[in-house]
């Protein structure tokens, strides 16, 4: 079968690709594009390690078809420090060792970032629910949440 | 030991090495990795439980445009079944059978063949022309079911008591006499308890990449051991070591689940075969189906205390599922179970059952959760019939330092009192509870493991450090590495990059597992980074023109011993090392040790949950679990360890389960139905570290990482008792099953 054309943009930037027509955004990112950061952990929508976003929403690139990124904008973990910096989340998470083997990291920050665009005040419940999506196996959680509210008040501070 | 006034690395929260590189998505884990020229592995699996494999027909996947190898059990050394073939803790007749079913397929899920072609569609296509003729057999997942007399046998080779069994092996631990004990008791409680296999559930699926040209293989895998790996491919295929490089990936999270291969001999027999490099990862459901689960189990405990408190005698009976061969886990329990306790009369006793399921893994301080879970809980049924709080029961009965366990050791300095001490005076203890909430508390122990490893301290022209060890590192044992070498070197941190090497590079290094790592590694760190000391202070008095035994190293610098020596400007690192070449060339020092006097690591949990009573939905609330770790080099990973642990544990009590179907094939292979603890199931869990140091350690460093996903499934159990006034015998204590449970309660009160 032949391959599909897809014009897109990833982090920014004008970005055209190959692939199947059954190939996943995650197959694509992986693959044919290299950007190996978003993990795959289950393929079927449950772990969030895939996570990216779309137009800014937040999305599991595992659920989505490569093809459908067209003409989209697509933002993944490679697109979270600019100009070699660090974003806060990324360096709060080192700081307050918000990781331990890292696989489900990328995820974190990609659904963290999205939270954060929307809700720069969100309470504990709130961090807890809106990365449901993302499992983590090693932390228990308790950093990785400590790390997006410290994140979100060292924001508010450097905005005021 | 470093002295507690002039610390400044050790106990210090630094950034990890790795750290950058795995927020920003760049660590390589392993199916990460590409190759010019790679082709893709898929494997067949058994839709049986139990069958025997009549032929295996691979003609018509072989003629597939695309296909590039296939192979069978045929392709792999073959390992009787009368000799065993030890490697570590496991045996390569087991291991070989279980990547490969040689005659037999044990379980559904069970590789039979393997494929490799140059997309992965196109392997998967093979996969269905190849033509397996089993012969079904009857079948049996259930422990207590393989038991039975007339039970299907797995292993014509396996005898119990001379009859053909699927009893596989016995462990047993006596102290003193528990008849006599019991005989004194004035309380005497005696439960049996259930558990179901549970998975380790890393977020990362088993993945490797495997090449080989002339004949030399490089094989780049997510493995809790890169010498394992290399080992395991080495018995499999028949190549001499030396011609196997395992590289360390980075690693997903293994807790246990990747101590052994699946993959990595087939890519490897498949890239030999068809000259491409091979790569394979798992799918999440062939990650559930034919990668090990801890064991479900069924058990018994009996416990008799006197009035006072004091425990008399104990005893308790483990039988453990194996899955498809032979290794459950039964000296976690039997060693385990009543080691927090002195008690003069104990009798322990496990046996390994194999059944038709895919073939158990270590998880996380193997068989001592399940230990725990039956023994804590009947802890706190003679704290309740005695009238005694369940922490002072334990205190009153707490191992010290001179206590002989049931399992043989007589404890040196041991931390047990000082969790119970330290929970019991925690204001989590104190706080009220709410309506429909209730609390209850465990402890646990885990032996801690020393052995093999090995590393390099190699000093840079500019004064900055180079370590390498042999640990793939999962939870951040770099930066713990990191913070002894900067320590013992008296630089800062970031001045000391540690790597992991490659079984090229580095000296054989064990596992990481055990809770072994930064104690293992810690101690081969420090004696390496001594030497590189000694010869800083030898390069320093070469230039002063003095003798080596008259200097000092302190805070990083070369200093003469006192007046006597001399009067000379200090040397730095850096100084020195900028003039390495004129005084003798390199600096750098590597050791190889096999490290003893691991001892043992004790904690106690406190759990409040709230039971929702329309759902049947148990909650935890709020969790505290303290902790004897030694010492604590980078205490917030050392939190982390702990977190994570009792974080699983709570999975395991409340959700987390095996299910079968009537065919005998796992119902619930994939995250949405195997539930793992979620972001918005739990509270913050706080750790409190206590630091009683292990005396036989250059830092006082105990093992951590396992201890903690010990007392859990009791301390939930204990709390939902706390809660409801209903014991639950069994896990996980679910939503359906607490719901009936309360359903029941209820009918009988109407009665
Ligand atoms: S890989 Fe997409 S959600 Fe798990
Ligand atoms: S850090 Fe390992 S899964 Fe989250």
């Amino acid at each position: 079968m032949a391959k599909m054309h897809v014009s897109t943009t990833i982090n920014g930037e004008p970005t055209e690709f190959l692939c199947d027509a059954t190939d996943t955004l995650l197959d694509a990112l992986r693959g044919p594009l290299g950007l190996t950061g978003s993990k795959e952990g289950c393929a079927t929508g449950d772990c969030g390690a895939c996570s990216v976003t779309v137009d800014g929403r937040l999305t599991c690139s595992c659920l989505m078809l490569a093809a459908e990124a067209e003409g989209r904008e697509i933002g993944t973990i490679e697109g979270l420090s600019q100009g070699g910096k660090l974003h806060p989340l990324q360096q709060k998470f080192l700081e307050m060792a918000a990781l331990q083997c890292g696989i489900c990291t990328p995820g974190f920050l990609v659904a963290s970032k999205a939270l954060l665009d929307r809700n720069l005040e969100p309470t504990e419940t709130e961090v807890r629910y809106w990365l449901a999506g993302n499992l983590c196996r090693c932390t228990g959680y308790d950093k990785i949440v400590h790390a997006v509210l410290e994140t979100a008040a060292e924001m508010r501070g450097a905005s005021r | 030991m470093t002295s507690e006034s002039n610390v400044k690395w050790i106990g210090k929260n630094t950034i990890r090495p790795d750290g950058a590189d795995k927020v920003t998505g760049r660590a390589a884990y392993a199916a990460d990795a590409t190759m010019p020229g790679m082709i893709w592995g898929k494997i067949l699996r058994s839709p049986h439980p139990h069958a025997r494999i009549r032929s295996i027909d691979t003609s018509k996947a072989e003629a597939l445009p695309g296909v590039k190898a296939v192979m069978t059990s045929a392709d792999f050394v073959e390992f009787p079944v009368d000799t065993p073939v030890p490697i570590g803790i496991q045996d390569m007749r087991w291991m070989s059978r279980n990547i490969m079913a040689r005659d037999k397929v044990l379980f559904a899920g069970h590789p039979v063949a393997a494929v490799a072609a140059t997309t992965e569609k196109i392997a998967e296509q093979a996969l269905e022309l190849i033509e397996v003729d089993y012969e079904v057999l009857p079948w049996v997942i259930d422990v207590e079911e393989a038991m039975k007399p007339d039970a299907p046998i797995l292993h014509d080779h396996i005898r119990f008591e001379g009859k053909p069994s699927n009893i596989a092996g016995k462990l047993e631990h006596t102290l003193g006499d528990v008849e006599a004990g019991f005989a004194q008791a004035d309380v005497v409680i005696e439960r049996s308890f259930r558990t179901e296999p549970v998975h380790q559930g890393y977020i990362e699926p088993h993945a490797c990449l495997v090449s080989v040209s002339d004949g030399k293989a490089t094989v780049w895998s997510s493995s809790q051991g890169q010498f394992m790996v290399r080992g395991m491919c080495a018995h499999m295929t028949g190549l001499p070591q030396n011609d196997i490089r395992a590289i360390p990936a980075e690693i997903g999270g293994g807790f246990g689940g990747k101590t052994i291969v699946y993959l990595e001999p087939v890519a490897l027999v498949l890239a030999m075969k068809s000259g491409r490099p091979v790569k394979m990862q798992m799918t999440r459901e062939e990650v559930f189906r034919a990668t090990g689960p801890t064991s479900g189990s069924v058990s018994k405990v009996k416990i008799g205390a006197t009035k006072d408190g004091k425990i008399v005698a104990a005893e308790g009976t483990w039988w453990l599922q194996a899955g498809a061969l032979p290794g459950a886990p039964i000296r976690g329990p039997v060693g385990c179970g009543f080691a927090p306790y002195d008690i003069p009369n104990v009798h322990t006793l496990g046996f390994d059952v194999v059944c038709n399921r895919s073939k158990v893994a270590a998880y996380r301080a193997p068989g001592s959760p399940i230990g725990a879970y039956a023994v804590e809980c009947v802890m706190d049924e003679v704290a309740e019939a005695l009238g005694i709080d369940p922490l002072e029961l334990r205190l009153r009965n707490a191992a010290k330092e001179g206590t002989k366990a049931a399992y043989g050791p007589v404890f040196p300095r041991i931390g047990y009192e000082e969790t119970v001490r330290a929970a019991m005076e925690h204001p989590h203890y104190r706080a009220p509870l709410g309506p429909n909430q209730g609390r209850g508390v465990a402890s646990g122990y885990w032996f801690n493991a020393g052995g093999e490893s090995s590393a390099q301290v190699n000093i840079n022209e500019d004064g900055s450090v180079v370590v390498i060890t042999g640990h793939p590192d999962i939870g951040g044992s770099r930066a713990s590495t990191a913070n002894i070498t900067a320590e013992l070197l008296g630089i800062d941190y970031r001045k000391v990059s540690v790597l992991i090497g490659d079984t090229s590079v580095i000296g054989f290094s064990n596992l990481t597992g055990g809770s072994r790592v930064t104690y293992a590694s810690a101690m081969a760190v420090t004696e390496s980074t001594r030497e590189v000391i000694n010869t800083l202070k030898a390069r320093a008095a070469k230039i002063w023109g003095i003798d080596p035994e008259a200097v000092i190293w302190e805070n990083g610098e070369a200093r003469p011993a006192g007046e006597n020596a001399g009067n000379f400007e200090p040397l730095t690192l850096a100084e020195i090392a900028a003039k390495a070449n004129s005084t003798g060339g390199p600096i750098g020092a590597g050791k190889q040790l096999n490290a003893v006097g691991a001892e043992g690591g004790f904690g106690t949990h406190i759990c409040d949950v709230e039971v929702d009573r329309e759902l049947g939905i148990a909650r935890v609330v709020r969790y505290t679990a303290f902790q004897d770790v030694g010492r604590a080099i980078h205490p917030a990973y050392v939190e982390g360890q702990i977190q994570g642990g009792a974080a699983q544990g709570i999975g395991w009590a409340l959700n987390e389960e095996y299910i079968y179907d009537k065919n005998g094939k796992l119902d619930n292979a994939s995250f949405l139905d195997y539930r793992m603890p979620v972001c918005s199931d739990l509270p913050m869990i706080e750790a409190v570290i206590i630091e009683v140091p292990n005396p036989k350690h250059p830092q006082g460093v105990r093992g951590v990482g396992e201890v903690p996903i010990v007392p859990p499934l009791a301390a939930v159990a204990n709390a939902i008792y706390n809660a409801l006034g209903i014991r639950f015998y069994s896990l996980p204590m679910s939503p359906p099953k607490i719901l009936a449970a309360l359903e029941q309660t209820e009918r009988l009160a109407a009665e």
